[in-house]
């Protein structure tokens, strides 16, 4: 595209309503087009074009409109898209929400700038994810399984410990066969220093500081920024994974601030909500963040996404959690409950699902077992869930014999497979085996989920024989 | 009457065009300086609203657009099958190769492969009076899909001129004598998408279109030319049976619309298709299908267009005397892209923010399937079907949003997905107390003539059976299993029988993927048989515990890990041995 090298400069802002202004007397404006806006004040302000009319351009300015006027203000139209300056030299280096260095370090020197929009990669062009990450944590490696190139949030909710979960997973993870780590580029989007510092010292402690390219909105940063932040750092994260080779962990944290930006320009826009008065094409914007995850063929990196979003009111039904839960491939939800009995990590595993773990587990990728003592786990954990309900009612009086067992295996199962340190990280040969020590103690005819010849190759009774 | 206008305005997908009084309404009408693809949807004076099916960052107010004077249309042909489109049939593996990984806008590749010659074998003669979807001749397009070339409807007159050989779709290979001009027809025509295809009459349902799933064949049949609703929250398992629809039902092409969902789903579909062979022609899937992917992250304009693509495309077979099955996944994203636009138009909306036309939408595009005697000369007669199923994506998984109810007025079966089941890993996690089947009793007649003819009561007895069970599980929860009498335990555990080893069927499993219809009237079969054996024993008296600790339950587990080819014999194994055992407890509980 022909960039406009005559930059137009106006002091014709009509209006500034919310994170809007409305500039009149306008030519050649294009629509997402960046602007600069000069502040009576001398304060400088970046913005974007969301609406291009003859005469008349609508903009959203990431800083907020304080200090706008409406005779002073100084708006130019810089004839760009949204873009960010990438180089391989970005890694171990912090920027704010908008890309631009905080580290006291200098300006990064452009090898590319590439637009922060990503286009949509061709499906014809991906590469079916299938390796298998090991995080270390039982929950996600036994039983909901974290393959390259997949997006899986943590569904969580106000003071649960996601930030540790993703903190451990961003230490571990590591896929088996190469032992390769991973680069981890994390977007913060309005957390709170303290949570923010949690994750740089967690980070400087493993020495992973090295391996990290970290954009910074914080609370107290502009709110409407955070509707690029994560653009600019999957940009970031696509151009070290595809032109350098990388394998990249891309952490966003908290979806719920992205969104809620995203409502209160739409609301300025008096656009007709959708759903409890988000905009109607969330969705689509969120898909649009979450579906650069991923692997394209014939290249060797790959993107791999945990978004991390607390649910208002821990309500998974609640548009955020909903519209992230549509488009990525899966989730891990931590429980109040769990976390409130005091077990770490609180992964509910019975509404948590990976959907590309079939692809990723078995023999030659992790164990041939895997797949069965998963699925026998989970069905046992969710009988004796079942129990615990009954027995609140009924009494435990009431249960059959086997009943009762299966109302031990679930609290054994949370003792034991469930719980582990925040930074004991076990081979997925010692979560399965973990898991075969569970489901000794049902009797071997409820284990109906497990092929008979992975029994008796398996099972702690026919190992000891052997 | 104006050839061009100027762009006035651009908001997301939107543009209104000025200066361009005239189009006509879901007119093709080209934006901006690339000329990027659109549709209007809204005309007023000299202003014009158009959709445009491709990014619009960049464009400036003042920039010309141009209309083409044509209808969003697609391109009919040999080569639509094991093809890969977006939503307005641009070839996505074209485009591929050249722009490479990432779809860029402004490219245009068409349809159908102008350069592929094709073998072309006549079937009507010359001097031969046709009228508009009469066949000319074929061309083997795949290994088992024999493409007719069809007199494009509206044409009809005496064939002056029929060729024989080689041929690309744009090549001549009729002349046409008729009222006017001659006409000379090639391989190709077009079709306006926002229009069904002309047919003689539409037909009552009357035969299944067997998915080798045993919830949806036994229990909630669809027809052919028939349509289906699959409403799920997140993750209850739609995607799932759309693949496993597009996998095993028994249609010979499939058209598979990814609309708005995600990218690795059709990945996986594009990977397994060229591998997986197709139970009823021993080829490959790849074969009978023909994609159309709109992923979320692309266009929102050309996603609200892909179901009418995929609907055309699938008429279009039907025509040629085929039985089509179209998967929508997801109708949801579709409504909101039209949610989206209507927004943009600053229409008055509905319920939801959904536009006031979105239940007239959603009929005129269901209502599009059908078996139908196909358009040709009264001296033949074709029948040709399209059946459609369409998965939805209710908020908050909560059925009473507008799009699922919309549907649910329409459609002849709804598969209710339900996300308890679907949290125990009960799948599919079809509801069998919520879903339906409207054509239950339009088919049984033919279940019963093709299957054995108690295939309908054994389906009732399994119902009542799992009816049942829900009454005493509401009693189980208050007082407990073991205060009930031990013939309500027997049902009890019959049910569960029912539910975990017939009705929960694993598609990743390589043989419970499919099951053929008499496997799954013989597993009907041995669990009913079973249920009237210990009904027998728990009358003398015997212990439930005895029951359910029987040995034959775990033969019944694995019954549908065996293949369909091998299960007669397991079946007869299995009777053999339920019978012994149940003589072995008579006679004990005697001595
Ligand atoms: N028949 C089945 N057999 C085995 N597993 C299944 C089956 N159906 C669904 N699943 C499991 O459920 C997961 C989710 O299914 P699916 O992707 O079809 O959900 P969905 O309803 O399409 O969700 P979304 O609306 O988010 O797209 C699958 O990844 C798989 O693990
Ligand atoms: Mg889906």
């Amino acid at each position: 595209m022909a960039i406009d090298i005559s930059a137009r400069e106006y002091t014709t802002i009509r209006e500034a309503a919310g994170p809007l202004i409305v500039v009149e007397g306008v030519e050649g404006v294009s629509y997402g087009e960046v602007v600069k806006i000069v502040t009576p004040s001398g304060e400088e302000k970046t913005g974007q074009v969301l609406e291009a009319s003859k005469g008349l351009a609508v903009v959203q300015v990431f800083e907020g409109t304080s200090g706008i006027d409406t005779s002073k203000t100084r708006v130019r139209f810089t004839g760009d898209i949204m873009k960010i300056s990438v180089s391989q030299d970005m890694v171990g280096r912090f920027f704010d929400g908008l890309g631009r260095p905080i580290d006291g370090g200098p300006e990064v020197i452009p090898e590319d700038r590439l637009s922060v929009i990503g286009a949509a990669i061709n499906p014809t062009a991906r590469d079916y994810p299938r390796e298998f990450i090991q995080t270390g944590i039982s929950t996600i490696d036994g039983m909901n399984t974290l393959v390259r190139g997949q997006k899986l949030p943590i569904f969580s909710g106000a003071g649960m410990p996601h930030n540790a979960l993703a903190a451990q997973i961003a230490r571990q993870a590591k896929v088996l066969t190469t032992g390769e780590p991973f680069s981890v580029v994390f977007a913060a989007m309005g957390i709170t220093h303290e949570e923010a510092s949690f994750f740089m010292h967690d980070f400087e402690r493993t020495g992973a500081i090295e391996r990290i390219v970290a954009f910074l909105n914080l609370a107290d940063d502009p709110a409407i920024e955070r509707v690029i932040t994560p653009r600019m750092a999957l940009t970031t994260a696509e151009f070290l994974a595809y032109e350098y080779d990388m394998h990249i962990l891309v952490i966003l944290t908290d979806m719920t601030n992205y969104c809620e930006a995203l409502r209160e320009i739409s609301a300025a826009r008096e656009e007709v909500p959708g759903r409890r008065g988000y905009p109607g094409y969330m969705y689509t914007d969120l898909s649009t963040n979450y579906e650069r995850a991923g692997r394209i063929k014939n290249r060797k990196g790959s993107i791999t996404q945990i978004p991390i979003l607390s649910m208002p009111d821990d309500d998974i039904t609640h548009p955020i959690p909903d519209l992230t839960g549509y488009i990525t491939e899966g989730q891990f939800v931590l429980s109040r409950d769990l976390h409130r009995r005091g077990i770490f990590p609180p992964v509910d595993v019975l509404p948590s699902l990976s959907r590309l773990m079939n692809e990723g587990i078995g023999p030659g990728r992790t164990r041939e077992d895997h797949s069965g003592v998963s699925n026998q786990l989970y069905a046992g954990y969710a009988e004796g869930r079942d129990m615990r309900d009954l027995v609140a009612v009924v009494g435990e009086e009431a249960l059959t014999s086997r009943d009762r067992k299966y109302l031990e295996f679930a609290d054994e199962f949370e003792k034991k497979f469930v719980t582990q340190g925040k930074n004991e990280d076990r081979s997925i040969e010692e979560t399965l085996d973990i898991g075969w020590d569970l489901l000794a103690t049902l009797p071997e005819g409820e284990l109906k989920r497990i092929d008979e010849h992975i029994i008796k190759k398996y099972h702690p009774k026919y190992r000891g024989a052997r | 009457m104006r050839e061009k206008g100027v762009i006035a305005k651009i908001a997301g997908p939107l543009v209104v065009a000025d200066k361009i009084r005239g189009c006509e309404m879901y007119e093709v009408i080209k934006v901006g300086e690339e000329g990027l693809m659109g549709e209007t949807i809204r005309l007023d004076g000299d202003l014009a609203y158009v959709q445009v099916y491709e990014d619009t960052t960049g464009l400036k107010p003042g920039e010309p657009v141009i209309r083409t004077k044509a209808p969003l249309s697609v391109e009919l042909g040999p080569g639509i099958l094991k093809n890969f489109y977006d939503g307005v049939q641009r070839p996505l593996e074209d485009i591929g190769r050249k722009v490479g990984d990432y779809i860029t806008r402004g490219v245009y590749v068409d349809a159908l492969d102008r350069t592929k010659k094709w073998n072309f074998t006549p079937t009507a003669e010359e001097g031969k009076e046709i009228v508009g979807g009469d066949i000319l001749g074929e061309v083997p397009e795949t290994k088992v899909i024999k493409h007719k070339i069809l007199v494009p409807p509206g044409i009809s007159g005496k064939i002056l001129e029929l060729k024989e050989g080689e041929f690309t779709v744009n090549d001549c290979i009729a002349r046409i004598q008729t009222d006017g001009e001659d006409v000379e027809l090639k391989m190709m025509q077009t079709w306006p998408v926002r229009k069904g295809r002309p047919y003689k009459e539409k037909l009552d349902p009357e035969v299944p279109l067997l998915t080798g799933q045993r919830i949806n064949d036994t229990f909630f049949p669809i027809a052919k030319g028939g349509t289906g609703a699959i409403p799920g929250g997140f993750g209850t398992g739609k995607t799932v049976m759309q693949h496993q629809l597009a996998r095993w039902a028994d249609a010979q092409v499939i058209v598979y619309i990814g609309c708005g969902e995600r990218g690795n789903e059709m990945t996986e579909v594009l990977e397994d298709f060229p591998k997986l062979i197709d139970p009823y022609s021993g080829e490959k899937l790849m074969e009978r299908s023909t994609l159309i992917a709109n992923t979320s992250n692309m266009p929102v304009a050309a996603r609200e267009a892909s179901i009418y693509t995929g609907i055309t495309l699938a008429e279009y077979y039907r025509d040629m005397g085929y039985d089509v099955a179209i998967q929508a996944d997801s109708t949801s994203r579709w409504a909101e892209a039209l949610r989206e636009i209507s927004g943009r138009l600053e229409e008055m909306p509905g319920e939801e923010g959904y536009p006031a036309y979105l239940a007239t939408r959603l009929s005129d595009f269901y209502e599009r399937a059908g078996r139908v005697k196909t358009l040709c000369s009264d001296s033949e007669e074709r029948i040709g079907s399209v059946t459609v199923v369409g998965a939805v994506s209710p908020p908050g998984g909560d059925f009473s949003e507008p799009v699922t109810q919309n549907t649910l007025r329409v459609v002849g079966v709804f598969w209710a997905l339900d996300s308890t089941l679907a949290d125990r890993r009960h799948f599919p996690a079809i509801s069998w107390l919520r879903s339906y089947s409207l054509y239950l009793d339009n088919l049984s007649e033919w279940f019963n003539k093709t299957s054995s003819s108690d295939f309908t009561e054994q389906r009732e007895e399994m119902m009542s059976l799992l009816q049942k069970e829900a009454e005493l599980q509401e009693i189980v929860q208050l007082v407990g299993a073991d205060a009930l009498p031990a013939r309500e335990r027997g049902t009890l555990e019959v049910a569960r029988m029912i539910r975990e080893d017939f009705l929960q069927q694993n598609a990743y499993h390589d043989v419970d993927s499919f099951c053929s219809l008499e496997k799954q009237y013989l597993m009907a079969k041995i669990v009913l048989q079973w249920y009237d054996q210990a009904n027998e024993v728990i009358e003398q008296g015997i212990g439930v515990e005895k029951i359910e600790g029987m040995e034959i339950k775990g033969a019944i587990a694995r019954m549908k890990y065996v293949p369909s080819e091998e299960f007669m014999k397991s079946y007869e194994e299995i009777m053999r041995d339920m019978k012994d055992e149940f003589e072995v407890l008579k006679r004990k509980e005697v001595s």
